[in-house]
């Protein structure tokens, strides 16, 4: 089978983070008008040029994205909505990629954004999911963490893996988020912290979970040519996978979907995984980016350990990873939390990341995953980023 | 003689001091479909979903087969499963399971195919082979709960949770008359009730019994006539707080048709007790349990209608007492949605003709009061909702299912079944 046509000629700009807090009094239409102000202001451009709007998010109900366009005076030819959770942002990224190509659009403003509130966390749980309704929720099991603690008890069993393993990844992603002043969670977090931490569904502890928070994250979707006439800085798209509900057969999900696409990934690139400057995978859960750096090709499942031992991940390290800290110390913002490696990649890689910037950080490799609405994370996906 | 002093060891007193914890509900939103696996949990059977086409089984329940489209059904299922994973979820995020932490969740593979995330007993281990029971949880909604064969399954607080399980618990009976009250205080009793009362009404009768029950420790007789308010409110002011088990005896069964020079008078009288007794119980005690469902470990937990399998086909022979026990069918309805909101289960157990005199004249098999007994204990335990006792009742109701025409002209005909 030939593989997909490649991505050239289009780029991603303007990366845009509205700063997140835990909790605010505001709506989601309001983060995404926020986003939009961001993503106008930083190319130089009023957001009515946009000519695609891409929206990602759990919280904008009774709107889609269609509403946004009369609410914030856009007149698209392009639009999507996108609640995917933690694949949105490279869902997002596909399908703008295509149609900017196609030339559908000519800039695709792509936003994902949540608002959160004390309570809204618990509502959307509620009503996340037909499956989760029926089968999961009714169990005491609201919220992905018993999902995910059932799911690393199995693969753990499976590689041998120990939280301390899971910790190692924690803790330097931390330190990379103590560089972010953006970054929702600062503390320093210790090996021993984290190996200590209050349980929150074992093996999940406090230190393995994300914090739900309010925010928005957005870059534009464009042509190298009109990033070019605008003076914008961008990086390459050069390849993508996506898949949903890969291996339906598996009785627990031991592997994502990227280990069905990952061969397709690497040969789009033109590359192999060992060239690739960072890594931003997405982590809620630290044993959920162990499972990517398998599933992605860095090394052999049974040799996880080892390759999680044998690398820095902190942004001087020999591998950086999460290098704004990630959403376990952004916290997540809801979809917008799939945005985040996009996001953080584009300043990398333009050189925009201040004091955690990665040394000649030329190519970047971003997962997205997302819904898990019963038994397993439905969603992945991956990008692959190069420097201009 | 009543022993005054007894006690169960298992129960401690109540701090008076303390607020009684108000009724949470385990979250109760499902898809229509899954009511499907309502209807079999309600009755205790394992019915889980199966595709119609293909014979897959399918969970969670989808509108179609994943593998040919086919539409889905409920059908017996295989009872196994083996275990995968467990955890104890330690900080949920739903109030009822956060103030009821730690939950014990397994995930597991069920033998017929499907995963399924589970309520799991706490023997079980990851890798272990377990029986899965469909049930119906606080909210009245069907999960599934996992236990190792043999497991001692009141063992399990999730377990007891989610059924009515009389160790500890203080009974009412309404009508000590009936007879399956004399074998059913038994039971409760030897099943480690704290204690059991039995109203008699018109107690200047002879209580053939009474002395039967009198040596029973823990049982207690009081007066209760249910076509009397006051009666009701008086028992009530004494017992609606501690009643954490209600059995509804009460009965008059009255055979005649509808032509018969009495049958208006008659019909009546036993609407007095059936019905309108039945909602007198409700107005005193329901309020009272529907508040304490959520009182400890042994809080208010279910509220049994013993009632005529008449009331949902009637035989010509039995106009009026048919009509009375449809109208507290109808009731139970409504009942099982007040007394539900605070977690308390409405079972109603639909007996065929007694073995009595009142029946006299209806052949065998008549039911006799230890069979009701136990029907009424087992469901108690494991939280059932519907029972059918007796073989003219088992009978009526899968006729009424499968041809509810054929059943009304079988009994206008004179046959039962």
């Amino acid at each position: 089978m030939a593989g997909p046509r490649g991505y050239d000629g289009i780029v991603l700009a303007v990366p845009v983070t509205v700063p997140s807090v835990k909790n605010a009094p505001k709506s989601t239409q309001w983060w995404i008008g926020r986003a939009l102000a961001g993503l106008a202001q930083g190319s130089g451009l009023s957001h009515k040029v946009f000519d695609g709007l891409s929206v990602a998010s759990f919280s904008l109900a009774p709107d889609t994205t269609i509403g946004l366009t009369q609410h914030f005076g856009l007149s698209p030819r392009y639009i999507d909505f996108q609640p995917l959770g933690g694949m949105s942002g490279i869902a997002a990224l596909r399908r703008a990629a295509r149609a900017v190509q196609a030339g559908d659009a000519e800039i695709v403003a792509c936003i994902g954004a949540d608002a959160n509130g004390p309570q809204s966390f618990r509502r959307s749980l509620e009503n996340f999911s037909r499956s989760a309704q029926d089968a999961v929720y009714p169990y005491g099991a609201g919220g992905p963490n018993v999902n995910f603690s059932l799911i690393a008890q199995a693969f753990m069993a499976e590689t041998g893996l120990t939280r301390a393993d899971f910790g190692r990844i924690a803790v330097a992603q931390r330190g990379n988020g103590q560089l972010n002043p953006l970054a929702l969670i600062k503390g320093a977090l210790t090996l021993d912290a984290y190996l200590d931490a209050r349980p929150i569904a074992p093996p999940i502890h406090l230190f393995d979970c994300v914090m739900p928070c309010a925010g928005a994250e957005a870059f534009l979707v464009l042509r190298e040519e009109t990033a070019r006439a605008q003076g914008l800085p961008f990086v390459r798209l050069t390849a993508s996978i996506e898949r949903h509900n890969a291996f339906p057969a598996d009785t627990v999900m031991l592997r994502g979907g990227w280990a069905r696409d990952v061969d397709s990934l690497w040969a789009q690139a033109g590359v192999e995984p060992g060239a690739v400057d960072l890594v931003q995978t997405y982590d809620d859960y630290p044993f959920v980016s162990a499972m990517q750096f398998a599933d992605l090709g860095f090394c052999d499942r049974k040799d996880l350990a080892e390759f999680i031992h044998g690398h820095d991940f902190g942004v001087a390290g020999s591998l950086p990873h999460n290098t704004s800290g990630g959403q376990l110390s952004c916290g997540q913002a809801g979809c917008a939390g799939g945005y985040l490696g996009l996001v953080e990649s584009i300043r990398q890689l333009t050189g925009q990341a201040g004091a955690r910037q990665v040394a000649r950080a030329r190519r970047a490799l971003v997962s997205g995953f997302g819904m898990i609405v019963f038994d397993r994370g439905l969603g992945s996906g991956a990008a692959i980023l190069e420097a201009a | 003689m009543t022993d005054p002093s007894h006690t169960s060891p298992t129960r401690a007193r109540a701090n008076p001091l303390r607020r009684t914890r108000r009724p949470l509900l385990p979250p109760d939103a499902r898809s229509r479909a899954a009511h499907l696996l309502t209807a079999a949990a309600a009755r205790g059977r394992f019915d889980l979903p199966c595709c119609r086409g293909c014979g897959r089984f399918v969970w969670p329940i989808p509108e179609a087969c994943p593998d040919c489209l086919s539409e889905i059904a409920t059908a017996p299922a295989p009872r196994g499963a083996r275990v995968i994973s467990i955890t104890t979820a330690e900080m949920p995020a739903d109030t009822y399971f956060r103030e009821r932490a730690p939950w014990r969740v397994g995930l597991v593979t069920l033998d017929c195919g499907p995963q399924a995330i589970v309520h799991m007993h706490p023997d079980a281990v990851p890798g272990q082979d377990v029986r899965l029971t469909l049930m119906l949880d606080r909210a009245g909604q069907a999960v599934l709960h996992a236990a190792p064969k043999g497991a001692a399954m009141q063992a399990d607080p999730q377990y007891r949770e989610m059924t009515a399980d009389p160790a500890a618990r203080r009974v009412l009976i309404t009508d000590a008359r009936h007879l399956a009250a004399l074998p059913l205080a038994r039971a409760l009793i030897q099943a480690g009730a704290h204690s059991v009362h039995l109203g008699v009404p018109e107690a200047w009768k002879p209580l053939p019994t009474r002395a039967a029950f009198e040596a029973i420790a823990g049982v207690r007789l009081v007066d209760l006539d249910i076509t009397s308010d006051r009666s009701v409110t008086d028992l009530a002011a004494d017992l609606a707080g501690k009643v954490e088990i209600l059995v509804n005896t009460a009965d008059l069964p009255r055979p005649g048709g509808l032509l018969g020079p009495a049958a208006q008078v008659q019909a009546r009288e036993m609407s007095e007790v059936i019905a309108q007794g039945l909602m007198r119980l409700a107005r005193a005690f329901g309020p009272a349990m529907a508040g304490r469902g959520a009182d400890g470990p042994h809080g208010a937990a279910a509220w049994v209608n013993l009632l005529s399998v008449f009331g949902r086909a009637t035989p010509p022979g039995w106009a009026g007492y048919g009509a009375a026990h449809a109208a507290a069918l109808s009731l139970s309805q409504v009942l099982r949605a007040e007394l539900g909101a605070g977690g308390v289960r409405l079972v109603t157990v639909l007996t065929g003709p007694t073995d009595d005199d009142w029946f006299q004249t209806l052949g065998a098999p008549r039911v006799t009061g230890p069979a009701l007994a136990n029907a009424i204990l087992k469901a108690l335990r494991e939280g059932l909702e519907e029972v059918a006792v007796g073989d003219v009742a088992l009978d009526l109701i899968a006729r009424l299912e499968e041809n509810p025409k054929a059943v009304e002209r079988d009994l206008a005909r004179g046959s039962l079944s």
